[in-house]
């Protein structure tokens, strides 16, 4: 399974580092090969997705949602997840590779706050100090989860420069981890980056689509027609989509947001130590994205998800602001539930899935919870 | 000047951010330092310089709100005297976006003798493989937390300069000359052979500089040349005053 020895998925992906940090990067490797492939720390870490962080999170039929969109929906409750958000699964597992490492402190970048929330927690379970370095403009609009970040014990570093939204929070996450590459930590919050933390992050976060290939099976008696995630840097969705791309019945669709949409929009080129899509303009300078979901509003892309683009194996769509408020309005007053902004955007996708294969069986990713947004 | 070689400095090397501060002062302020300056190394721009300090991070915006690009900077270059050694500093991403076959069919014109490419591990450079072809260098960079073995591959792959970044930190900041870093640079120099030495990150006074050549064929100034310029001060005078605690 992919990637390659040099960290490419087909031809994205790498490790375009400053000289410093290459040694960490080799021995961070080294160690999550070791620790993934040690009995002792999948269960450990299973346990405590279990007992602190509240997994298998549960899969919820809809039937009013359903029933306005014309097809059958399940949706997968990330958002039940400690924190309230799929963010948990990453942190916590790199929270304890960090402890294996012995490092004395981690560092974590984050957009709209899920991120960092979740890090500042697991970072508190494994006991090791934290900071979190998050956008001057994320931290306005994501307040609520400024202040849980600062709740948990977290130093949160407030990131001025570039366009202060999640992008220059993780140049500076990498700069710190660049003035103190051993005895530093970077907890990276998706499926980007230098290698190895794609393949990291998404062997973490698989977790989602294994349990909700088994709850599918055994609630509905069947695989979904299709199953939908949104994808900023792309951790959610790969978590989601990669357990189901043996499947040869089940369409898989990752949904983009408009502003931000890397894989529709983006030319080859290297951000953050990978080589994949980024929204740059005719000189090789990255270009600030803009979207409502402050956890899709990222210039970049997971370099898996360039390559599953490629080959057909993920079908890209990409949907605006308006239209997941709208479907995130529907899921409020019809469900009960009130999804993150990020995750409001598959459920768009979803909708228009309905609309092109009314009643058909659906998995949408809920990724997150969206009190966040209601500042 | 002679080529760059192991005991044949010491030499001073001045990076200047292209297009800081603004587009027509860097036309004159090039041929000025690079007349102070054994080796010149010109700064492209870059939205995300992750391997920078605050210092280089804001000329980097000052030059890209003035419409600085590698474009102009070669375009720019072709116009200006030559200097013997002069080296393009750049993130991988503009180079992809030029175009490395371009890039490598323009240098020589431009005067361009190579490229200091902090985000290309040695693994990838390949990807760079036309500069090659054409003769232009791609300088690698050691730093402390190189072991041997990738240091011996790194050293092996210098053309006339190896690039020793002097501590784990980003650029700027002030560099302690102290025993770890000195045994840094002596291992470093059993592995660059004929290659000339130079220290860069953290270098701005005589005192460094000195205690630095002991160990060193010289020095890379940069974030100091930067803070000189932003407060009117003349950089040629510390490169000057650099160079005489040099050859002390």
């Amino acid at each position: 399974m992919l990637p390659d020895a040099r960290g490419r998925f087909g031809p994205y992906g790498g490790r375009f580092v400053p000289e410093l940090l290459v040694p960490a990067l080799e021995r961070l490797e080294e160690e999550a090969r070791g620790a993934l492939a040690d009995p002792a720390f999948r269960e450990a870490l299973a346990r405590e997705l279990r007992d602190w962080a509240g997994r298998p999170t549960a899969l919820t039929p809809v039937p009013r949602l359903s029933g306005a969109w014309g097809a059958e929906l399940w949706l997968k409750r990330e958002d039940l997840a400690h924190t309230g958000a799929h963010k948990i699964n990453n942190a916590l597992g790199q929270a304890r590779l960090a402890r294996r490492l012995g490092v004395r402190r981690v560092v974590a970048e984050t957009g709209a706050g899920q991120h960092g929330v979740a890090s500042a927690a697991a970072c508190a379970r494994v006991g090791l100090p934290c900071t979190v370095f998050m956008g001057a403009v994320d931290m306005r609009r994501q307040a609520q989860n400024v202040a849980r970040i600062r709740a948990l014990g977290a130093e949160l570093a407030v990131v001025e420069e570039g366009d202060a939204t999640l992008r220059a929070a993780i140049d500076e996450a990498l700069r710190a981890w660049v003035s103190d590459p051993e005895g530093t930590y970077y907890l990276l919050g998706s499926a980007v980056g230098p290698h190895p933390y794609p393949w990291l992050v998404r062997e973490l976060q698989t977790v989602i689509g294994r349990e909700a290939r088994a709850q599918m099976l055994e609630r509905a008696g069947r695989l979904p027609h299709a199953v939908l995630a949104c994808v900023g840097g792309g951790s959610n969705a790969l978590g989601l989509l990669h357990p189901f791309l043996g499947d040869a019945g089940v369409r898989r669709i990752g949904i983009e947001a408009a502003g931000a949409a890397t894989l529709a929009h983006g030319r080859n080129g290297v951000l953050h130590g990978c080589f994949a899509p980024v929204l740059q303009d005719g000189h090789g300078q990255v270009l600030s994205s803009h979207s409502a979901a402050a956890g899709l509003d990222y210039s970049g892309v997971g370099p898996e998800h360039a390559l599953l683009r490629d080959t057909g194996a993920v079908r890209y769509e990409v949907v605006g602001d308006a239209e997941a408020l709208e479907a995130r309005e529907a899921c409020c007053r019809l469900e009960g539930i009130l999804p993150a902004l990020e995750s409001a955007h598959a459920l768009a996708g979803a909708r228009r899935e309905a609309q092109r294969r009314p009643g058909s069986t659906l998995l949408v990713g809920l990724s997150g919870r969206g009190d966040k947004d209601l500042a | 000047m002679n080529a760059l070689r192991a005991g044949g400095g010491p030499y001073v090397a001045a990076y200047l951010p292209a297009g800081f501060p603004s587009r027509p002062a860097f036309l004159d302020l090039l041929p000025a330092v690079a007349a102070c300056a054994d080796v010149v190394e010109v700064g492209v721009p870059f939205t995300d310089p992750m391997a920078d300090g605050l210092t280089i991070q804001r000329a980097s915006r000052v030059a890209l709100a003035g419409g600085t690009t590698l474009v102009w900077i070669v375009e720019a270059l072709q116009g200006l005297p030559a200097h013997p050694a002069l080296y393009l500093m750049t993130y991988l991403n503009p180079v992809l976006a030029f175009g490395p076959e371009r890039l490598a069919a323009k240098a020589g014109r431009a005067g361009v003798r190579g490229l200091v490419v902090p985000d290309l591990p040695l693994e990838e450079v390949d990807l760079l493989r036309p500069l090659a072809d054409a003769g232009v260098e791609l300088v690698p960079l050691v730093a402390p937390t190189t072991s041997d073995a990738r240091l011996r591959r790194l050293c092996a792959s210098a053309a006339s300069f190896v690039y020793a970044i002097t501590r784990p930190a980003t650029t700027g900041g002030t560099v302690a000359v102290d025993a770890g870093l000195r045994s840094f640079l002596d291992r470093v120099r059993a592995a660059s052979g004929a290659h000339a030495l130079l220290a860069g990150f953290g270098v701005r006074t005589p005192e460094q500089a000195a205690a630095l050549c002991a160990h060193a064929d010289g020095v890379v100034v940069g974030s100091a040349l930067v803070e000189d310029l932003e407060v009117g001060r003349d950089p040629r005078t510390r490169l000057r005053a650099l160079r005489e605690a040099m050859r002390g």
